[in-house]
């Protein structure tokens, strides 16, 4: 997992039928200390997390498959699995 | 699989069922000579690694197949606590010598 | 499949019980000129793979398998010594 900021959210009319009725969230990169690292995720939400928020991304398709609890097989991989309160260092 | 030092560990009260009861911790991923990287990830611990320690650190869908694991949503475990590193004849990391 | 050549040893005591006298290899990857990419990964090592060794690895779900009895939690595993490369000129 990773620790990423969500900045966004991802609208989106016509997709794949297994990301109907879910949330998906725009997610950077972030170092423990929470500054901004290279690269940007596109991630399903399964805790209720919000723009700002600190969260662990899961990516990891099985899981993902596993979590969302579909028949079909998903093709989803990234998903935010906790918000996270508090890093120890 | 790859090196990294345990940073400190993550505390989440909002996360999915199955993570509960799981200890979520920052690596850092470092080189063979123990050089940290720039590189973060946090792994479930199934070894009871402590901070400070080198282990070795397991991704992708092969992170779930400890015994542990299996229904744990994740794609990063600690698998070992490093005792020892040699690259090409020379020990590098020694856990014992610190 | 890639290849790799195995550089260095990684001991660890405490481990998974399913890693148990499985061998640990420090593994640099390597292109089909054989040079380094400077990539170096550990990997579970089934075959007895020694120092400068050549050598093929699995990543992934195939890692996880490529033990006949049991499912150890690897994502990089090497399979095979390379006993010789031919390479055509391109």
């Amino acid at each position: 997992m990773i620790v990423g900021r969500i900045i966004g959210s991802v609208v989106s009319t016509i997709k794949h039928p297994c990301y109907n009725h879910q949330k998906i969230l725009l997610v950077k990169p972030v170092s423990p200390q929470g500054a901004p690292q290279s690269g940007l995720m596109v991630a399903v939400d399964l805790v209720g997390a919000g723009s700002g928020d600190l969260v662990l991304v899961a990516s990891e398709g099985r899981a993902a498959e596993e979590l969302l609890d579909f028949s079909c097989r998903m093709p989803v991989r990234s998903l935010i699995v906790g918000i996270i309160d508090q890093i120890d260092l | 699989m790859e090196l990294g030092r345990v940073e400190g560990t993550i505390v989440s009260t909002a996360k999915v069922d199955r993570l509960h009861g799981q200890k979520l911790m920052l690596i850092n991923l470092v080189n063979p000579d123990i050089k940290p990287t720039s590189n973060y990830v946090v792994a479930v611990d199934s070894v009871g690694a402590g901070k400070g320690e080198i282990v070795l650190v397991v991704r992708g869908s092969s992170a779930r197949q400890t015994q542990s694991m299996q229904n744990v949503p994740t794609d990063a475990s600690i698998i070992a606590i490093v005792d020892s590193v040699e690259l090409k004849g020379k020990i590098l990391y020694n856990k014992a010598k610190g | 499949m890639r290849l790799g050549k195995v550089v260095g040893k990684v001991w660890a005591t405490v481990k998974d019980p399913q890693l148990a006298a499985v061998k640990l290899a420090l593994m640099e990857v390597v292109d089909e000129n054989q040079t380094g990419t400077g990539k170096i990964l550990i990997a579970a090592d089934t075959i007895g793979a020694g120092d400068g060794d050549l050598v093929f690895w699995v990543s992934g779900g195939e890692a996880v398998r490529a033990f006949p009895d049991k499912n150890i939690p690897s994502d990089v595993t090497i399979v095979g010594l390379v006993d010789h490369l031919n390479v055509s000129a391109s």
